[in-house]
């Protein structure tokens, strides 16, 4: 399917076997096709029949623009789904048409990230599509108490994500607690607009919710005993509330019986007392986050012994004794969850008297703990061989050995993180007995060269995301080696390993599901190897090929091509020029792009290259452009959904990755 | 003939309206044991009620029912009558006798019901002949005081206006007491405070009830019918109270605004001290209506001594802490350790009235003071921004024009708060309630709401409102017809056009001296007069709660 070649209209004596097959035989085809976007589009371009089945098919859209909404909503009148999320520009007009086209099929819309549209666009679509059940309007900042009283006559929402409506108040709130009875999920993160009542009536108002986010709301007690009374509560977010303290969660210690899921990080005001509320009222409570929350004692941990169900603890970011680490330790239930990262005082001592104590743990983040020896990875991997993940970023003290027994113990693992550690070949060579590992991330490793990367490209077959930033000591073979083995391969940053070259471009350019390539710094690529990714990768969507000097028009040009899902690219300190720019606007679905210090760049070229490229939602340019590039067309592009940035960067030149580490180091 | 006055009066007949009745019912009962004429009553009024047209032709058949009523009264006391007529003559010719009639109908009309309410309730009749004995010997007093002025009257032929006026005053200094013993009397047959509201809302809760009539204990009331029900009541109550001037100036306790009383302060001090220990006193009305005699020029809090006032004047500021005000030390109440002291209403049935069976005393006499005025007493005080809130309670006016015009926290059935959370706690009580979003918003100026805007918005919504809960309330009210009187601005004029000399004896009403009569007045005056058509039918609908 992946040819597209153009069918010859179908003569009506000839026999087509696909007449044979049913409608509803080849949807259920289609819905096993559900994993890529491009595959359906392939199928669709058989041939008409085929083109009729899909565009009946197909339930959910992701349009790029939405100049063309009238047609492709004419052409699938069954979307239930709707994200718009892409398209840089909704506007009240845009939600018009898609009331008119979609009308009660209409289920789910995201209209996160357009600001274009007001309450009458909103009043238009709500009131034309009544079985709406999911409204994504996050990051609508302009959306005022008039808008959400539009949105409250969504009777039948159930799911809302408000995430940074900032204009709206209790009073729009209010309405939307009215209006929308069957609310389950409710995010208000970033509401700074909405304190207690407006939150208190969602709770008196709204008895169905299941999940609610208050991250950052000035909230206080006042409305968390009203929320405690909600019955179905599960998943309960209260980042950032400042205003939650022990009082609020004695508050909760009456109801919420349901809950599965509490989130107080950062609530700073929270203390043992409070949580200790917790154990009596939280029966069911699975996870609890307390990052970046009042210090870990024993006292802390001793509050929280009684939850009997817990599994998972994250308590990122905490000041953490070794006497509170041995008290987790002696909980009863067997957590399955940890995350330590970026806490201090973790060291050696409470980190194996925990780990050694909780063995059934699948997920560990150590992140950041710079105390810790080869004694802790000693300890986990001793204890906890049924690790998934184990993130370890920074722990400077662990010395290369230990690497050695992650791979010897921890067989399951699926995710590793240990960027910017002293892991070697030999370390490598053991997690390549990690079959399933499918992330693995080893920046700034300094210590690991093609040798140990050949391992992993061998064993590692289901590798999906692979991070070498700045790890000097990669070359060609080693990128070769995991392009042939890790043909599933996603992801891959391979930025200031100057040692690549095009060979390696080549070699990536085998793995078709690449989305997202990242090759800062690599000085030696050139077009061509660019080229050949532009050909081999169609999925390519995020492209990073800053300071690369060598690349020019010349690559830009089967990028414009072969890769029209592109969607991000930043283009600084390379050759490219007008010329470049401008073939590159071809590509409709680019969204985002950086643009510094590009030394062959004319104003008119960029105002041109801008203009042509419809999609814009960001670019980054260079302040000096501001005054260059006339201002009526500024001000339309952003009028068309585009948001610049400025920045006035001085030139940098690179320096060596090893230079770098020293510097890094030094800094500490 | 105005048409519409006249059958304004009908579809609402007011609690003042019907304590009117109490007393003259009663009067007849006892002093010429007559029993009350059902077939007087009963058939008017549930015509009346029923359409405005069939009034019309009710009306003139009714006229007996005047003549009746002056018959009884003549039977009862005749100086009282006279009394009554020489006020008639005093009104201006506006008032025609058809309105009179009307009145004077439905008065007759009520005595049925209030008929009801007394058999259904306990009461004490023995305590009931004791007050009634009383109040016959003071009537007689006056009665031989107005024979005496007759008397001199015939004697000295024309005499100056000023004799004339002070008579008057006197007399009706002493009707007023009558009058209030009367009404404390007629109190105590009234149902306890449990049965207040419904004994408030007759014609609601009697001409089929209004969807939607709750119970509002907690002093917030709103729904949309129970606010608007309220409005329209105090609507009649304006008229009816200008009635009651002319007639005589009865002080009018009524009990409908007991739910909606502004007195938090004092539902807040509810202590949960045992009965016993602590010694209740009570103060009389004419005690608690007692007026001050020194008043802040700031505020207008009244009090009796000076030296109170300079104390309170220094809270406005340096420049009133004089050597004099500060050297006077204040009295210290924790000086006397007697028994706690706790103070009971004198209106029966009032829950703060120690009979009542849940009685919860008002801790200071300041407290009964305001409580007194605000739930017993006629809002004499409208606001002059909005003239649409009334307040018996100057300071409390006072307050409200403070934040008058900012009420920008809007339901969406019409009823406006001073403040958000009180906004929203009415939401949460009430099913479909909604928060009003601002409408300046749409224009994107959200925030800096202009007042005149504002308030036109807030009426809009309110005649909104209105609109549907007058078509609600068909059962009750005829919508056209309150339309029409709304809308008839002579309904309110023409009780208006009184002689303002006779104002000079009302000084025991519940309405502080604290100006000029006439100004005192203004209130009223430009609470009723100066509406345009279309203000009338936004004060009609609603009211404003804080």
């Amino acid at each position: 399917m992946g040819t597209m070649k153009k069918q010859k209209p179908i003569s009506e004596s000839y026999f087509n076997p696909f007449d044979l097959l049913s409608e509803e035989i080849v949807f259920s085809i289609l819905d096993c096709l559900s994993d890529n976007p491009l595959d359906k589009k392939a199928f669709s371009l058989v041939c008409k029949t085929f083109y009729a089945i899909e565009s009946h098919h197909r339930k959910s859209l992701k349009p790029l623009r939405s100049e063309h909404l009238t047609k492709i909503l004419s052409r699938f009148p069954q979307v239930t789904h709707l994200d718009l999320s892409l398209c840089p520009r909704i506007t009240d007009g845009s939600l018009t048409v898609i009331a008119s086209f979609c009308k009660e099929m209409l289920r789910s819309i995201n209209l996160s990230r357009s600001r274009f549209f007001t309450h009458v666009g909103l009043s238009n679509l709500v009131m034309n599509c009544g079985n709406l059940v999911e409204i994504d309007l996050s990051n609508a900042t302009e959306l005022k108490d008039v808008g959400a009283a539009a949105l409250a006559e969504a009777k039948n929402l159930e799911r809302l994500w408000l995430v940074r409506c900032k204009s709206i108040t209790d009073i729009g709130l209010g309405c939307i607690a009215v209006g929308c009875r069957k609310l389950r999920l409710l995010s208000l993160r970033w509401c700074l607009g909405v304190g207690d009542l407006g939150v208190g009536l969602i709770a008196v108002k709204c008895k169905e919710i299941r999940t609610l986010d208050l991250s950052y709301l000035p909230i206080t007690n006042e409305c968390l005993s009203s929320i405690s009374k909600l019955q179905y509560l599960e998943d309960l977010v209260l980042e950032g509330c400042y205003g939650i303290d022990d009082d609020s969660l004695a508050s909760l210690e009456q109801g919420c019986r349901s809950l599965k899921t509490l989130d107080m990080s950062s609530c700073q005001n929270v203390s043992h007392v409070g949580l200790s509320c917790l154990t009596s009222c939280s029966g069911c409570l699975r996870q609890l986050i307390l990052a970046y929350g009042s210090p870990v004692t024993p006292a802390v941990a001793d509050s929280l012994q009684k939850l009997s169900r817990l599994q998972s603890v994250k308590l990122d970011g905490c000041q953490v004794t070794c006497s509170g680490l041995k008290a987790i330790g002696n909980w009863c239930v067997s957590l399955k969850e940890l995350s330590l990262s970026k806490c201090l005082g973790v060291t050696d001592e409470g980190l194996c008297s925990l780990v050694t104590k909780h063995k059934d743990l699948r997920k560990l983040d150590i992140t950041c703990c710079r105390k810790i020896t080869h004694v802790s990875i000693s300890h986990i991997t001793n204890s906890c061989a049924s690790l998934t993940s184990l993130r370890m970023e920074s722990c400077t003290l662990v010395p290369r050995e230990a690497f050695v027994l992650i791979g010897q113990r921890c067989q399951y693992l699926e995710e590793l993180d240990v960027t910017d550690n002293e892991i070697d070949d030999e370390g490598l060579k053991t997690i390549s007995k990690c079959a399933s590992l499918s992330s693995l991330k080893l920046g700034i490793c300094l210590n690991i060269t093609d040798q140990g990367l050949t391992h992993i490209g061998m064993c590692c077959s289901n590798l999906k995301e692979l991070d070498l930033y700045r790890s000097a000591g990669i070359s060609d073979l080693g990128i070769l080696a995991i392009a042939r083995g890790c043909t599933g391969l996603e992801m891959i940053n391979i930025a200031y390993c100057n040692h690549i070259t095009d060979g390696s471009f080549i070699s990536i350019s085998k793995c078709s599901k690449l989305n997202t390539l990242e090759s800062r710094g690599c000085p030696l690529i050139t077009s061509l190897g660019l080229a050949a990714v532009a050909v081999g990768c169609k999925q390519l969507t995020t492209l990073d090929i800053k300071k690369c000097h060598n690349i020019d028009d010349a690559g830009m040009i089967p990028l414009a091509h072969f890769s029209p899902n592109l969607k991000q690219i930043n283009l600084s300190y390379t050759s490219v020029t007008d010329v470049g720019l401008l073939s590159l606007s071809s590509i409709s679905g680019l969204q985002n792009m950086t643009i510094l210090h590009l030394k062959g760049l004319s104003p008119g070229g960029l105002g041109a290259a801008l203009l042509a490229c419809g999609g814009l939602t960001k670019v980054k340019l260079q302040t000096s452009f501001k005054s260059l590039l006339p201002q009526p067309l500024l001000q339309h592009l952003e009028a068309r959904g585009c948001v610049f940035q400025w920045r006035e960067k001085p030139f940098q030149a690179e320096v060596d990755p090893i230079c770098w580490k020293y510097q890094l180091d030094n800094l500490e | 003939m105005n048409l519409g006055s006249t059958s304004s009066l009908f579809p609402f007949p007011t609690v003042p309206n019907r304590k009117k009745k109490h007393w003259l019912t009663f009067n007849l009962e006892a002093d010429s044991d007559m029993d009350p004429d059902d077939s007087l009553s009963e058939d008017p009024w549930i015509k009346s009620s029923s359409s405005g047209n069939e009034l019309l032709k009710i009306v003139p058949s009714d006229n007996h029912s005047f003549t009746n009523f002056n018959l009884h009264a003549q039977k009862w006391e005749g100086s009282s009558y006279l009394d009554h007529q020489i006020r008639i003559e005093q009104q201006v010719s506006g008032f025609t006798k058809q309105k009179h009639t009307s009145e004077m109908d439905q008065q007759g009309n009520q005595r049925n019901e209030n008929h009801d309410s007394t058999r259904i309730h306990d009461w004490d009749p023995r305590a009931l002949l004791n007050n009634l004995s009383f109040l016959e010997q003071k009537i007689h007093q006056l009665q031989e005081l107005v024979h005496l002025i007759v008397g001199r009257r015939g004697q000295d032929g024309v005499q100056g206006n000023d004799l004339i006026v002070q008579q008057q005053q006197l007399i009706t200094a002493d009707l007023t007491s009558i009058i209030v013993q009367l009404i404390s009397t007629a109190g105590s047959l009234l149902p306890t405070m449990k049965h207040t509201l419904s004994s408030a809302v007759p014609a609601a809760s009697q001409l089929g009830q209004v969807g939607g009539v709750t119970a509002p204990s907690t002093g917030t009331n709103a729904g949309g019918l129970p606010c608007n029900e309220e409005g329209v009541a105090k609507m009649e109550n304006q008229s009816n109270h200008i009635d009651q001037l002319r007639d005589c100036g009865i002080e009018h306790n009524h009990a409908a605004d007991e739910h909606e009383s502004k007195d938090e302060d004092e539902a807040e001090e509810e202590e949960n001290l045992p009965p016993g220990s602590y010694e209740i006193l009570q103060l009389e009305k004419e005690e608690i209506l007692a007026p001050h005699t020194h008043f802040c020029t700031i505020c207008g809090k009244g009090f009796k001594r000076d030296a109170n006032l300079r104390m309170h004047m220094r809270g406005h500021g340096d420049e009133y802490k004089t050597p004099a005000a500060l050297a006077k030390p204040h009295k210290e109440p924790s000086s006397e350790p007697t028994l706690i002291k706790r103070y009971s209403c004198p209106y029966i049935g009032c829950k703060r009235n120690k009979e009542h069976k849940k009685f919860q005393p008002l801790k200071t006499i300041l407290c009964v003071k305001n409580h007194y005025k605000r739930t017993h007493c006629e809002k004499a005080f409208t606001c002059s921004r909005c003239n649409i809130k009334k307040f018996s309670v100057i300071a409390d006016l006072k307050t409200h024009e403070k934040h008058c015009g900012k009420d920008k926290w809007l339901c969406s059935c019409g009823t406006t708060f001073s403040r958000k959370d009180k906004l929203f706690g009415h939401i949460s009580l009430f099913q479909g309630h909604t928060p009003a979003v601002p409408p300046d918003e749409t224009k994107g100026s959200a925030g800096t709401s202009d007042r005149g805007q504002n308030s036109e918005v807030t009426m809009k919504a309110r005649q909104e409102n209105f609109k549907v809960n007058a078509s609600h309330g068909n059962e009750f009210q005829n919508p056209g017809v309150v339309k029409e009187c709304a809308y008839s601005p002579s309904s309110y004029f023409s009780p208006l056009n009184f002689d303002t000399s006779n104002l000079n004896g009302f000084q025991e009403f519940p309405r502080p001296p604290f100006d000029e009569s006439d100004s005192s007045f203004s209130f009223l005056l430009s609470g009723s007069c100066e509406y345009p058509p279309h203000k009338a039918a936004k004060y009609m609908s609603s009211t404003e709660m804080e």
